[in-house]
């Protein structure tokens, strides 16, 4: 078992967790993630990892509420525990395994969109511990969705942050920051890291691509094991097949092809839906509603 | 009674047990047991069914106890070779095995004696027969990677020799292919699979879960800061294989290790566990070995129709006979001599169906098996909501990638001696699917043992 010692509620529907992990917490990197199974019953989670605490053994979850399994994790409190906290898996971010003295050269600009936040934080942090100040876009659809923005205000060099509905500091999509802060400002960049929803990476893609900015994303498809075993997180980068579990989560995002990625998201959706719901209202939903073929 | 034949064996009526997920063979009573048993001449020297068994049961020993009635000693003998005689009695190939080699077999039908192991099994199980631990403990720790029957064998052998061994598990509940692959109506996982972890563990193994060796910890680590003096690796068989044909990624295209560990390890089947499945109202299972028939008659039993796509003809199914012949009763359909070309897709890129080439039989390849040749113009559509990829596995990387000096071979395999598992690294062992590349239950187990010995003999020349 797996305690939680910190339990807190970030906005709606998006929830930290500190976890008791010692071995994931003593060899994690940035750009990795673990898998968390909650109880018995549960699914296996892939979340990636926002901290971590080698000497105390902790590491730092956040998740947002997207099924059932996510909704039940939501009530858990600090004292309880996961069954299962597995990782770390995938490959770390590309600067971690580079030589420094390359990486120092480098003027990273970081992306990140609603939860997606949370991910960017450790390679922001990562960067800041070996001398390196990053930019950073946080984008939030509202002011009450905003996490992570002191710590983050912390860690990066620059932070920008804009919503969706102008309710805090600016209005407007991380992608008329983009162009803002190139077109506008003037500023250069070597290397931008985007993390957050398909959609939002798809598009920061499409902009950079433009820009001629090389531009690495963070994939977070539908995963079983996580080992490389069942192939579910399969995605297209360039004319190859990828397992985001073992050869990722982080791709070059002007080669993924996120429309395919896309679907591949929704195909459990009824499915997760449907125990969703029976979460939420019992078992009220094996047929006869009419909407779900009577399976 | 006629003596040759077997004794026949009590199972699920087909019609029925297509629908649920019941164990398909009951198994012998007491009294079947002991008539079977009869059957046996007993060889007394040389025992061909012997040389059949890979971890060399002494067949002929234990049969004559089960014809007594003596089933506690009957266990006993069993126990001095294998750990995990209720698996084996149901998963091994008996008929290319023990039961291939059957004296018994050359005229008649050769004894079940895969039935009878098992029966022993179930009543060891049944009335609390438990193996026994080592007398003395040697003071020396062992490190197992994977619970799967190549680790677990590897572990129990050692452990009853006096070593301190952890196995070290990647997923949340141990057993490898035994947990997550093979499903529940073939090899029960509370009542079978879990019973024999636990009587591994009652030979003094410690079994710790959700650790990725090669990420959580690696095989250094493991060695030069948690004292263990040596390692075997048991990680199985890796990554599954697609046919790199259009429409592979569509919503409805899973691997046979997706839709099997969906419904297995996570039991989607299940109404109470979070896990989906898509079950499909249409399923095409491209692939002919045994865990495409455990696919096929998973999706069969989630309400599908199920149609087997396999490129060669009967013949070259590389499944158990029994499995095809279950398969076929349960109303699995076989569309054999049929190769896939490519996937088609409705507007939301779900599978709407599949484009297949009909093949006929050339020369025989390097298999030996006659090689499948394309007929040209031969295409047509089948109509299918759900396609199921089972066309085996490459090995996963993970360890190799992170063990300094452990070397893999063209098929990125590890390499290690057949007698004793010793890999390129001092220290290191490796046996399983990990170094064969997918194989069965029996061979893995079977080079469990072997990386036990191999382990046994490095470390007290150590000493």
């Amino acid at each position: 078992m797996y305690k939680i010692l910190k339990a807190e509620k970030l906005a709606e529907k998006i929830f930290l967790m500190d976890v008791e992990a010692p071995r994931v917490a003593k060899s994690c990197q940035p750009g990795e993630f673990v898998i968390v199974k909650m109880d018995e019953k549960g699914e296996r989670i892939p979340l990636t990892i926002c901290d971590y605490n080698r000497e105390k053994g902790i590491v730092t979850i956040v998740f947002q509420i997207v099924g059932a399994s996510t909704q039940r994790m939501s009530n858990l409190q600090a004292g309880d525990a996961f069954q299962d906290f597995v990782g770390p898996l995938g490959q770390p971010s590309e600067f971690v395994k580079e030589d420094l003295e390359e990486v120092k050269k480098r003027k990273y600009l970081f992306v990140a969109g609603g939860v997606g936040t949370a991910p960017v934080y450790p390679q922001v942090k990562w960067l800041k511990e070996h001398g390196i100040d990053a930019d950073v876009i946080v984008g939030a659809k509202t002011k009450d969705l905003l996490i992570l923005e002191d710590m983050m205000k912390e860690a990066a060099g620059n932070l920008y942050i804009t919503t969706d509905d102008g309710s805090y500091v600016r209005k407007g999509m991380v992608t008329d920051v983009i162009k803002d802060l190139v077109e506008t400002q003037g500023k250069q960049y070597d290397v931008c890291v985007a993390i957050g929803p398909m959609i939002m990476m798809k598009f920061v893609c499409k902009l950079t691509k433009e820009l001629g900015l090389k531009t690495i994303v963070s994939m977070n498809p539908i995963m079983v094991d996580g080992t490389g075993m069942c192939g579910a997180c399969r995605l297209t980068v360039g004319d190859e097949v990828k397992f985001a579990c073992v050869d990722g989560p982080e791709f070059d995002g002007h080669l993924v092809n996120f429309d395919e990625a896309m679907k591949r998201q929704q195909m459990y959706k009824t499915e997760e839906g449907r125990a969703m719901l029976k979460e939420l209202e019992g078992d009220t939903h094996h047929g006869g509603c009419g909407h779900c073929n009577n399976d | 009674m006629d003596v040759l034949k077997k004794v026949p064996v009590r199972e699920q009526d087909p019609k029925v047990r297509a629908t649920n997920f019941e164990e398909v063979c009951y198994g012998y009573n007491k009294e079947e047991a002991m008539a079977e048993a009869s059957r046996c001449l007993k060889c007394k020297n040389n025992a061909k069914c012997m040389g059949g068994c890979p971890v060399s049961i002494n067949i002929p020993g234990f049969i004559k106890e089960v014809e007594a009635g003596n089933f506690e000693a009957a266990a006993n003998v069993i126990a001095e070779s294998s750990a995990l005689p209720a698996v084996c009695g149901r998963v091994c190939p008996q008929e290319s095995q023990c039961e291939g080699q059957c004296i018994r077999g050359i005229k008649g039908e050769p004894i079940s004696i895969g039935k009878l192991e098992r029966f022993v099994a179930d009543w060891s199980r049944e009335n609390g027969f438990v193996p026994k631990a080592a007398e003395k403990k040697l003071g020396k720790k062992v490190a197992v990677v994977g619970s799967g029957p190549a680790g677990l064998t590897c572990a129990g052998d050692l452990a009853k020799m006096g070593y301190d061994v952890t196995i070290f598990e990647a997923l949340h509940e141990p057993g490898g292919v035994l947990t997550y692959g093979i499903p529940e109506f073939r090899l029960p996982k509370e009542k079978v699979v879990r019973a024999e972890i636990e009587n591994v563990k009652k030979l003094g193994v410690a079994i710790e879960t959700d650790v990725i060796i090669g990420k959580s910890v690696t095989i250094d680590e493991l060695m030069d800061e948690e004292g263990f003096e040596a390692v075997f690796i048991g990680s199985g068989a890796g990554l599954p294989k697609f046919m790199g044909i259009p429409g592979e990624n569509a919503n409805g295209v899973f691997s046979a290790n997706e839709y099997l560990t969906r419904n297995n390890l996570m039991k989607a089947f299940r109404e109470d566990y979070d896990t989906p499945i898509v079950a499909g109202k249409k399923v095409a299972v491209v692939g002919g070995g045994n865990v495409a028939m455990d696919a096929a008659r998973t999706a069969l039993r989630l309400g599908a129709e199920v149609h087997i796509v396999y490129r060669r003809s009967e013949a070259e199914l590389p499944a158990r006979v029994e499995e095809v012949h279950h398969a076929k009763e349960e109303g699995v359909i076989f569309n054999l001599l049929t190769n896939p070309v490519e996937i088609l897709t409705d507007e939301n890129d779900w599978v709407k169906g599949i484009v297949v080439r009909k093949m006929e039989l050339g020369e025989p390849d390097a298999s030996g098996r006659r090689r499948p040749v394309e007929i040209e113009g031969s295409d047509y559509t089948m109509e299918v909501d759900t396609v199921i990829m089972s066309l085996g596995t490459s090995p996963n990387p993970l360890i190799s990638s992170t063990t300094e000096g452990l070397e893999i071979n063209k098929r990125r395999c590890i390499v290690a001696e057949a007698e004793n598992g010793q890999t390129t690294r001092e220290g290191v062992f490796a046996g399983g699917d990990a170094v064969t590349g997918a194989a069965t239950v029996i061979l893995a187990m079977e080079a469990g043992k072997h990386g036990a010995k191999g382990i046994h003999e490095y470390l007290s020349k150590k000493a």
